[in-house]
């Protein structure tokens, strides 16, 4: 090892002070990165901007964390503090229990190494080959070559870029230059890896593989993954916990299936709009408030949250109800194990009353409501 | 006759202008360096540096070249120990194009991507770390070209020195296409100048466009 490599020991001996120690909730396992009370604030044009107030969260060690929020949210900033891009004007960084907020330049870049990040336009040197971009950061530790060359070989072909040594980025497609950042990002064989909306700038397809290669590194080399993106969808397919940011604010956190099956603010309500089973437009069309004849049907929207961790149970549903019962929208979809879902059903021509329905559906579903009637 | 002289005005322009763009391109590339790295914002921030030396830079071009080259007489007698000859024009045209170049190297440098600078600190390079694996390299299509550009220039000084008694091609073409009426000469040294400076541009592109891998 090298010289600036010893000096980052600094990093696991420090332990924290026992004030620090108070606050660390005691019995529960010790996060691998903590946020107290996170604070930043740009000077603009017009005065002081907040851009994060009072961010509180614990993060796991190799556990797949997603930040989510809509542009502007604040994400980009708190990504950054925790590899110091960005310095927090308030509250303190904790990462293994060692506050990161005084360290000196040796100190940082000794946790940088033990950081690694990718970025949403790869950010790769365009002067240099796929292999010299993987090396570089071997090279600036001075790592010795035959070492170098030992590690970029191995990270390459774990990308699966065996073939693209000698490639420069711009002959590379969106997706390779991101596996180029991965290996890049992983060549110090850090503890910790930041995605800073890592699959924003690639097509559906190529977003599934990159999704795909930092599940895999998740669970093969258990580093911590955190990631910010504002699309849904990526953390539906890989993340495990998420906070929803609004504004500078944690507005909502849970695992994955909880903040998607029960979503509590506007915001993650809004973020999720898209991947959810609305009313399609000619049914909220035909849609009534009042049953226009007495063998009207009446639409109930079942909502099934996951809570239970049981599939929508169908033959009881409609045995539950008599009558006829017909499916016209919905869809279950499984995160993390749990069902999740949403049907729109039609009951006609059932001896219950409303009242009953509505009841009798709530045994089954998480949610139910009356959304109208049809003809 | 004239021939040898010819021969004598390319090999002193030569002279002139290879010195003293060598140098310029020793000193140019670290003032632009540091011209950017200080800015605000920048990796080495220093706005007091920023400020003195940029403004330093910024009245070193702002002169044309003749004034320049009068006015640092008595300097360059300090320097090389005399105000003629090939030595002698070698202080003023490096005086005048290392501020030159270091603006357009400044530029180049300055259209590095951010997001370079920070992948290259989140990945824990040092400030020299980022200078020379990635500002410099990335930058150094755009620094070729610029050099290309002060060179063409400094063909273009080298004469207004020839002028006033420093040699070279300047020198022949004022004397004998302008005082003697000597149109032979005169076309001639224009017809070695131009092929010069297409050789320059043509090889600086070159350059640029092999080195620019985006």
């Amino acid at each position: 090892m090298n010289a600036t490599a010893q000096r980052s020991l600094p990093l696991h001996t420090d332990l924290p002070t026992s004030a620090e120690q108070a606050e660390l909730h005691p019995g529960k396992q010790r996060a691998h990165v903590r946020f107290i009370n996170v604070g930043k604030v740009y000077q603009g044009q017009q005065g002081p901007v907040p851009a994060l107030q009072g961010i509180d969260l614990d993060i796991q060690r190799g556990e797949v964390f997603g930040i989510i929020g809509r542009s502007g949210a604040g994400k980009s900033s708190l990504i950054r503090t925790i590899n110091r891009l960005e310095q927090p004007s308030s509250g303190r960084v904790l990462i293994d229990q060692v506050d990161i907020g005084e360290f000196n330049e040796d100190h940082l870049v000794a946790l940088r190494r033990r950081i690694g990040m990718i970025f949403q336009h790869f950010n790769l040197m365009s002067a240099k080959t796929v292999w010299q971009n993987v090396e570089l950061p071997l090279k600036v530790a001075g790592v010795p070559k035959a070492q170098r060359q030992r590690k970029v070989a191995e990270l390459l072909e774990l990308v699966g870029l065996e073939g693209k040594h000698k490639a420069y980025p711009a002959q590379l497609s969106g997706g390779q230059k991101q596996r180029v950042g991965i290996a890049r990002a992983l060549v110090h064989d850090p503890a910790i890896l930041l995605c800073d909306e890592a699959t924003s700038a690639l097509d559906p397809e190529t977003t599934q593989s990159i999704l795909g290669l930092l599940r895999e590194i998740n669970q093969r080399l258990g580093l911590t993954i955190i990631l910010i993106t504002h699309e849904m969808a990526v953390i539906r397919e890989i993340c495990d916990r998420v906070v929803v940011l609004e504004k500078g604010e944690i507005v909502e956190q849970g695992p994955v299936w909880q903040v998607f099956g029960n979503p509590q603010h506007e915001v993650s309500k809004t973020l999720l709009a898209p991947l959810q089973h609305a009313l399609p437009e000619d049914l909220q069309a035909r849609l009534q408030a009042q049953p226009p004849h007495p063998h009207a049907s009446v639409v109930l929207d079942l909502q099934f949250t996951g809570s239970e961790g049981n599939e929508p149970d169908l033959s009881a549903l409609f045995s539950a109800f008599g009558g006829r019962v017909s499916l016209l929208h919905g869809g279950v979809e499984r995160i993390q194990g749990r069902a999740l879902g949403h049907l729109l059903l039609a009951i006609s021509h059932s001896p219950l009353s409303l009242e009953e329905l509505l009841n009798r559906a709530r045994k089954q579903a998480q949610h139910a409501e009356v959304l109208g009637y049809v003809g | 006759m004239w021939v040898d002289r010819l021969w004598q005005g390319v090999i002193d322009t030569f002279l002139m202008v290879g010195v003293s763009s060598l140098i310029a391109l020793l000193l140019g590339i670290p003032l632009a360096v540091i011209l950017v790295t200080s800015g605000k914002g920048g990796i080495f921030e220093a706005p007091h540096i920023n400020r003195v030396l940029g403004a330093f830079v910024n009245i070193f071009r702002s002169v044309p070249f003749l004034i320049l080259m009068v006015a640092l007489i008595p300097f360059t007698r300090l320097i090389v120990g005399t105000t003629y000859g090939v030595w002698a024009a070698v202080v003023p045209l490096t005086i005048a194009s290392t501020p030159f170049f270091a603006r357009i190297a400044e530029v180049s440098l300055r259209e590095v991507d951010h997001g370079l600078i920070e992948a290259a600190q989140a990945m824990g390079c040092r400030r020299w770390h980022i200078v020379w694996h990635v500002l410099l390299p990335e930058a150094l299509p755009g620094i070729v070209g610029g050099f290309t550009i002060t060179l063409v220039t400094m063909i273009n000084s080298s004469a207004m020195a020839g002028a006033i008694g420093a040699g070279g091609l300047g020198d022949i073409a004022y004397r004998y296409g302008y005082q003697r009426f000597d149109t032979q000469v005169m076309l001639t040294v224009i017809v070695l100048l131009v092929a010069l400076v297409a050789v320059i541009q043509l090889g600086g592109d070159r350059l640029a466009l092999r080195l620019n891998k985006r």
